[in-house]
């Protein structure tokens, strides 16, 4: 693999941690590097960039379409779906959109071929520029439930272009996150110092270490609580990438929208060392 | 006529289960025998998402003409309407006394779900 086509990942199990303000500057100071930000109920990354938009494209899932003239109501259909979203009522089915996960189980079982799959739209993957960062967002429709195949489809449009991807995952460790992390080369997870933050880092080790993803973590806000994460990865054997203090002036540019790297020059230094030991770790030297 | 009834149990003297989807037990009634058959609906209560519809599925495939249950959402009243299966609620009691209201003709049909999608 090349080193500057990594991917890295930046988890976390609770939300408001600090993903996106991490992301963002360490984007912000990794050179060309396409930022995709994979928080599609969500998208924020782009708030403190000043982006230059280009292509947006919808993004689209296969959906069942019965033709009634040829459908039997054997039922087949509703007996391989495993999400529960065919019902088979008076001999028609009846397929419920926000439990369909377009799998395509029920247009192979159909043994009449009375199913095909249409295009069901879930949302749209915008692209733009700011300096050398290219950024890739989904924004999933209202309403819509299905994030993973939307998610999919951010890290689509940034495969195998040669940059180092900076992949900003929405927070949690449900199909969401899991999507975003999985076949990364480093997942970087962000916690802060306090009972929610560690409960919840642990459930994001755990969910890096099944998806085979080498991790490890960021203490933001690092002086409000205790040492307990820092005891946490002791423990664990799990890298300790960086830890960054509480700063309200920090914290003030950031609700201005504004990239710590640019308004407070000291963090240019912060991200840049913990860039380095994120692609050091990432290369595993 | 057939009619199921939501229970928390596998006789007609268990408490009625006030859930539709996810209920313990579906307690079929068969008005011309007087009889009542029991239908494990433990496959739904387990599952993670659309248990008003498979459930639906189920109390169709029974044969049933109309439901009694607590509450019904989105989800299992669309199936439900294109079933034809009509829907009554009870508050509270046995399978018996849901039956034995019924009967009376003290139980109303209602005809929209009353909770949102997955309210239990």
């Amino acid at each position: 693999m090349k080193n500057d086509s990594l991917a890295i990942s930046i988890a976390s199990g609770k939300g408001g941690t600090g993903k996106t303000t991490l992301a963002v500057n360490l984007a912000a100071v990794a050179g060309e590097v396409t930022l995709l930000d994979c928080d599609v109920e969500e998208p924020n990354d782009h708030l403190f960039l000043d982006v230059e938009w280009g292509e947006s494209r919808e993004s689209c899932v296969p959906f069942p379409r019965v033709d009634t003239n040829l459908c039997t109501g054997c039922g087949e259909c509703r007996r391989v779906c495993r999400f529960n979203a065919v019902v088979v009522l008076g001999k028609q089915p009846l397929i419920y959109p926000e439990l369909c996960h377009g799998c395509g189980a029920c247009f192979i079982a159909c043994p009449e071929k009375a199913i095909t799959e249409v295009d069901r739209a879930v949302g749209i993957v915008e692209r733009g520029t700011f300096r050398e960062i290219e950024l890739v967002h989904g924004r999933l429709n209202i309403g819509e439930v299905k994030g993973p195949p939307l998610i999919e489809a951010v890290k689509d449009a940034a495969a195998h272009n040669g940059r180092a991807a900076i992949i900003d995952a929405p927070p949690g460790a449900g199909c969401p996150a899991v999507e975003a992390v999985r076949n990364t080369d480093y997942c970087v997870l962000v916690t802060e110092p306090t009972p929610f933050g560690i409960h919840d880092l642990e459930v994001a080790v755990e969910m890096a270490r099944q998806l085979g993803v080498k991790h490890g973590v960021v203490i933001n806000r690092s002086d409000i609580g205790d040492d307990r994460a820092v005891r946490f990865c002791e423990e664990r054997g799990i890298t300790l990438l960086g830890q960054i203090p509480f700063d309200r002036e920090a914290a003030e540019a950031y609700s201005r929208g504004e990239l710590l790297v640019d308004a407070l020059p000291k963090y240019r230094e912060t991200f840049g060392e913990l860039w380095q030991s994120i692609i050091k770790e990432a290369r595993g030297a | 006529m057939k009619i199921a009834i939501t229970s928390t149990g596998n006789t007609s003297d268990s408490e009625i289960d006030p859930r539709f989807g996810r209920a313990k037990f579906f307690m079929v009634y068969d008005d011309e025998k007087d009889s009542y058959e029991a239908i494990d609906n433990v496959q739904n209560v387990q599952a993670a998402h659309g248990a008003g519809p498979q459930a639906t599925q189920s109390v169709a495939d029974a044969g049933c003409g109309a439901i009694i249950t607590g509450h019904v959402g989105p989800n299992a009243f669309n199936a439900l309407k294109m079933a034809k299966i009509e829907v009554f609620t009870v508050e509270s009691g046995t399978v018996r006394e849901a039956v034995d209201a019924y009967k009376a003709g003290k139980l109303k049909a209602v005809d929209s779900a009353d909770v949102e999608g997955g309210w239990v």
